[in-house]
């Protein structure tokens, strides 16, 4: 059955609808795709039982010929969408034992549009880090490894399990969200394809919130059409989202029509960073020639303020995320540490629940809101945020979108730079200024570096423009024509040595 | 910015979280590194820049008054590590 | 200038109030789940209410043009841009450990309400802003030794607080206040006013100082939750107050509770440690942008509001100042008395709804909307005095009637026989009845004690059960007892 998990989700549409094979085969595949995939630590959740009993139900709807767009195609969900009666971690020991009463408006979409769900993967904990090592649950595992090398790497992260699993073949394709690069910078480092789009496509309503202005929910698949297929099942307007924009959701494969002939890419030379491999710079310097031979028109452009998103990120995120994560306090769900008092049960419910990186950022929100301190930092932050859009915007009048690198290196060691928080924000130096101004944002695999790592290439669009973003990216996704596989591909003999080092309990 | 340890332990007041005195210590050391590299945001002229309130340039939409909701206290009460007699139960506050 | 003598001098008492108003809605101002008073515990509780994760807030309109509403009744500018803030604190009956609500741009601004004092004088109260917010939930501390019980029913419900300037100087003025602005909320329908329920609960701002001088440290005494217990609690804090300075000391700027029972402040441990809100616009939510032209539409459909009301009692009803600011009190009262006084004698209609009628309903203990007697049938009683077909004195017993049955009055006369009697003959033949059994008082009265002619009228009137015609039966005996 490895076969049907090789798939692209647009072809195992395609096969399903031509009866080639049934739902319930390319589940069952999936199922056991999944459970291969075990060493990988990818799920916090595995849901076999109800992938069967979704995929049964494909079966009888693509016999009477009233497929739904998505019908039969397995999923994988990151452990941030709330999932009705299914445990809901975020990644986190605070939300133990949690079962929301609700569908996540994403997922009902999918549910509703027949997609399969395999299981809950696993993150950093609330959505918190760029390296999946975060999670209560242990790390997840990059499918690739450096060859010859062989520590295990991260995925990226937050949607660290998402990536992996993708990459790995145990789903078509997984949910994620992008704060800072969550759902980006994992696909640049497992070699898939990750799709920001515009703030407000997706709902938010029934994920669990990690800074609400910037939490983007969107696809993570293994090419461009399958993410345009994908985004086109969870986006649209939700009048339970007041932020969700009410514009009607185009057919965004309908996009891909390989003509970009006249179009304005921007090159922002403010990309250009300290530090940056040389191969990323050959890379892009590969990306914008692939464009031009298309027929695309390569502009230089400036957005002075990019050095300052990561800074201003790093007050707005934690900020909203302080209030946010306030609702964690034993009384209503989750984990309750018992305690002489109210406040000490408070304290130490939140000293236990909360993993360092969140209790980091929990305190570092505090800390800029609060009396004082508010205009100096939130306030500051804010402005440098305007000034950001105004950059876009600007841009935007010049070209049509802009062509960067995902992210200034490829998958590193697990541990690797976990003693220095600023080294590790740093991974979302080129992902974060679209996530500030909340406009369209993909990436695409488009190489190896030397040690044999995939590195991705982004191109950020206008709001409400994923189309022209699809169809660049399309582009270049044929220029590039990755092919390499990472080491280990769920149910095939693996040949990176033994991926997984074991079970991963909760520590 | 350096934050001292005593700063440290009152935001874990105000935020709830129990930390010990090494903790303090520590954590006091990485959010000033954190607060040092955020400042470079005060190289930025922002003057007469009006703060982000909303990318989403739309209006806030509103709500018809009509009850939607409720009637489902089991649900809401499921999850809750302590309850009794239909309430949600914490240890006696002092008022 | 109202003082207060203390030990050294007088004092002057400065109170500021902040009142929170329940918005009456069907739905809560971020969820759907119902506001209705007195459900059975987290029986009217969404997963908004009690902040599950990925749950988000969606306004009510109706809340919004509650609120502008009020801000017009208010005489208050309206923000067309307002921000809706997260205000930060733990607390178990603050599910998201946050309340939306609105900090530096509220929706109402600077506004005004006229204070009616009892020497029918008037004095101005300023507003320094309105703003919407969300209810907290029910927190029963005394259900159980060791546990608090959490209810969220109250949690998220819409409440205005309407915060005043510092501009009240003693509890009278501080319970007349109060008692204006409810009657405005209640005016405009956007809150019933119910102290008991909690629908209108005020937390005191009090201090006091030497005449002429500054300010002094205020404390807040929260959630006070009837006129009279405002009106207690702000005169034994501002005497507390007086107290601790006059014995040397320094008043410590702190939150109170009042205790109802003992009509004593105390200081409140729970808000010992000093807050930060950290206060910052809630990212869930959009900047609240009105339409001019909406405002501009609820505006003009405002009803008449209780000063206006007043002022057009005085002038079309020649009615007193005082006697107007009581009926148009409650808007039940006054659209009872118009109906009353439309196209009668309005004196005459005041008196009988402020005398006899707020009298009974007093003692009945009911509202005017639930008087026994309705308009339409009081008036219909006047008209039978105009006409003559029943006195003055009868009027009391038809009314009386009518208090106890309900029924018109025109059924009440004609099934008891009330008819006034206006024959001649029968009241003659009375008058004559009378004088021929009181020879001796005749004489008396012919000799020149000329105040038994009262009893006269009385001993005729007895003779015909009160209903003889007052006015035939005087000129008859004038007639007699003189021819």
């Amino acid at each position: 059955m490895t076969a049907l998990t090789r798939l692209t989700m647009a072809a195992a549409r395609d096969g399903l609808r031509r009866r080639n094979f049934t739902a319930t085969e390319l589940a069952a595949a999936h199922v056991a795709a999944v459970e291969a995939a075990r060493p990988l630590n990818a799920f916090v959740t595995e849901t076999p039982e109800l992938a069967m009993a979704q995929a049964a139900e494909s079966d009888r709807r693509l016999q009477r010929g009233e497929a739904r767009p998505l019908e039969g195609l397995p999923l994988a969900i990151k452990d941030l969408f709330c999932t009705k009666d299914i445990l809901t971690t975020a990644s986190s020991h605070i939300l133990d034992g949690f079962k929301p009463p609700y569908e996540s408006t994403v997922t009902a979409q999918l549910w509703a549009a027949g997609a399969v769900m395999l299981g809950k993967t696993n993150m950093d904990e609330f959505a918190m880090g760029s390296s999946t090592t975060t999670s209560y649950y242990g790390p997840t595992e990059n499918p690739w490894r450096r060859p010859g090398d062989n520590r295990p790497l991260v995925p990226g992260g937050s949607s660290g399990g998402s990536a992996a699993i993708v990459a790995a073949c145990g789903a078509l394709g997984a949910t994620g969200t992008d704060t800072g690069g969550s759902i980006r910078q994992p696909a640049s480092f497992t070699g898939i394809v990750g799709m920001k789009p515009t703030y407000g496509r997706c709902s938010r309503w029934g994920v669990v919130a990690f800074a609400s202005s910037l939490d983007h929910p969107g696809p993570l698949t293994r090419t461009v059409r399958d993410a345009a297929m994908l985004l086109r099942g969870m986006a649209g307007h939700d009048p339970k989202d007041s932020t969700s924009a009410p514009v009607a959701v185009p057919d965004f494969e309908a996009a891909l029509t390989g003509d970009i002939r006249g179009l304005k890419v921007g090159i922002p030379k403010e990309y250009r960073v300290d530090g940056m491999p040389g191969e990323i710079e050959t890379l892009w310097q590969r990306g914008i020639e692939w464009l031009k031979t298309a027929g695309a028109h390569p502009v230089e452009i400036s957005l002075p303020m990019t050095k300052y998103a990561l800074p201003a990120y790093y007050i707005v995120a934690p900020a909203e995320a302080s209030s946010n994560l306030a609702r964690y306090d034993g009384v209503r769900f989750g984990l309750r540490v018992d305690g002489k008092s109210l406040e000490e049960m408070y304290e130490l419910t939140r000293a236990a629940g909360f993993g360092a990186e969140v209790r980091r950022r929990v305190l570092i929100g505090t800390y800029v809101l609060s009396a004082g301190y508010y205009d100096a930092y939130y306030v500051k932050a804010q402005r440098v945020r305007t000034l950001i859009a105004r950059d876009f915007a600007e841009a935007f009048k010049m070209v049509d979108c802009i062509l960067t690198p995902t992210a200034p290196s490829s998958a590193f060691a697990i541990g690797e730079k976990s003693d220095d928080p600023i080294a590790m924000y740093l991974n979302d130096v080129f992902t974060v200024p679209a996530d500030l101004a909340g406009i369209p944002a993909i990436s695409v695999p488009a190489g190896l570096d030397e040690s044999g790592l995939p590195l991705g290439l982004q191109i950020i669009g206008r709001a409400f423009d994923e189309e022209t973003v699809f169809r660049v990216a399309g582009v270049l996704e044929e220029a590039a024509s990755f092919t390499a596989t990472p080491q280990f591909i769920a149910g095939a003999s693996s040949s990176g040595g033994d991926i997984g080092s074991g079970h991963h309990e909760p520590h | 910015m350096a934050l001292d340890k005593a700063t440290v332990a009152h935001i874990a007041t105000l935020a709830r979280i129990r930390l010990s005195e090494a903790e303090q210590v520590k954590m006091a050391d990485e959010l000033s590194h954190i607060l040092t590299w955020i400042e470079q945001l005060g190289e930025v002229d922002t003057s007469g820049v009006e703060p982000m309130t909303s990318v989403a340039a739309m209006r806030l939409p509103m709500r018809e008054d009509r009850v939607t909701d409720g009637g489902r206290r089991d649900e809401v009460l499921a999850n809750a590590p302590a309850t009794a007699h239909g309430f949600f139960t914490v240890p006696k506050v002092v008022e | 200038m109202s003082l207060i003598e203390g030990r050294t001098g007088s004092w002057e008492v400065v109170i500021g109030l902040e009142v929170h108003a329940q918005i009456v809605s069907a739905a809560k101002l971020f969820s759907g789940a119902a506001t209705a008073f007195g459900a059975e515990p987290n029986t009217q509780v969404s997963t908004i209410d009690a902040a599950f994760p990925g749950m988000l807030p969606v306004i009510n309109g109706h809340c919004v043009e509650q609120a502008v509403k009020t801000g017009l009744g208010l005489a208050a500018e309206i923000n067309l841009h307002s921000v809706f803030d997260r205000k930060n604190y733990f607390y178990p009956d603050l599910p998201a450990g946050y309340q939306i609500s609105q900090y530096l741009q509220p929706v109402v601004g600077r506004g005004k309400i006229v204070l009616d004092l009892p020497d029918g004088g008037v004095r101005e109260v300023g507003i320094t802003r309105l703003h919407l917010e969300q209810d907290a939930g029910k927190s029963l501390h005394d259900q159980h030794p060791s546990l608090t019980y959490l209810d969220l029913n109250r949690a998220g419900v819409a409440l205005m607080e309407i915060v005043s300037e510092p501009d009240l100087r003693s509890a009278e003025e501080a319970g007349a206040y109060l008692r204006k602005l409810r009657s405005i909320l209640r005016y405009l329908g956007t809150c019933d006013g119910n102290m008991e329920e909690g629908s209108l609960r005020c937390d005191c701002n009090v201090s006091v100082r030497r005449p002429g001088e500054g300010y002094g440290t205020r404390c807040e005494i929260k959630n006070v939750n009837s006129v009279r217990y405002v009106m207690q609690a702000i005169d034994y804090e501002a005497r507390r107050q007086i107290e601790i300075i006059e014995e040397g000391g320094t008043v410590r700027q702190e939150t109170r509770l009042f205790d109802a029972g003992r009509g004593t402040t105390r200081s409140m441990r729970s808000k010992e440690e000093a807050h930060d809100y950290r206060y910052f616009p809630d990212p869930d939510l959009l900047p609240l942008t009105l339409d001019p032209a909406w405002v501009a539409s609820l505006k003009a459909s405002l009803p008449e509001l209780p000063d206006a009301k007043k002022a057009r009692f005085v002038a079309a009803y020649a009615l007193s100042p005082a006697d107007a600011g009581i009926l148009v009190a409650e808007r039940a009262s006054a659209d009872y008395f118009e109906a009353v006084a439309r196209g009668r004698d309005p004196k005459q209609a005041a008196n009988w709804v402020m005398g006899d009628l707020f009298g009974a309903l007093n003692r009945l203990g009911v509202g005017i909307e639930a008087s026994p007697v309705s308009a339409e049938n009081l008036g219909a009683m006047l008209d039978l005095i105009a006409d003559g077909t029943i006195s003055g004195r009868l009027a009391k017993d038809v009314f009386a009637a009518m208090l106890e049955s309900g029924d018109p009055p025109g059924k009440i006369v004609a099934e008891r026989g009330w008819k006034q009697v206006t024959d001649a003959g029968a009241i003659e033949a009375a008058v004559d009845a009378v004088l021929a059994a009181q020879t001796d008082k005749v004489a008396e009265f012919r000799a020149g004690k000329e105040k038994l002619f009262g009893f006269f009228v009385g001993q005729v009137m007895k003779a015909t059960e009160g209903k003889a015609n007052p006015a035939a039966v005087n000129e008859l005996l004038r007639k007699k007892l003189n021819g």
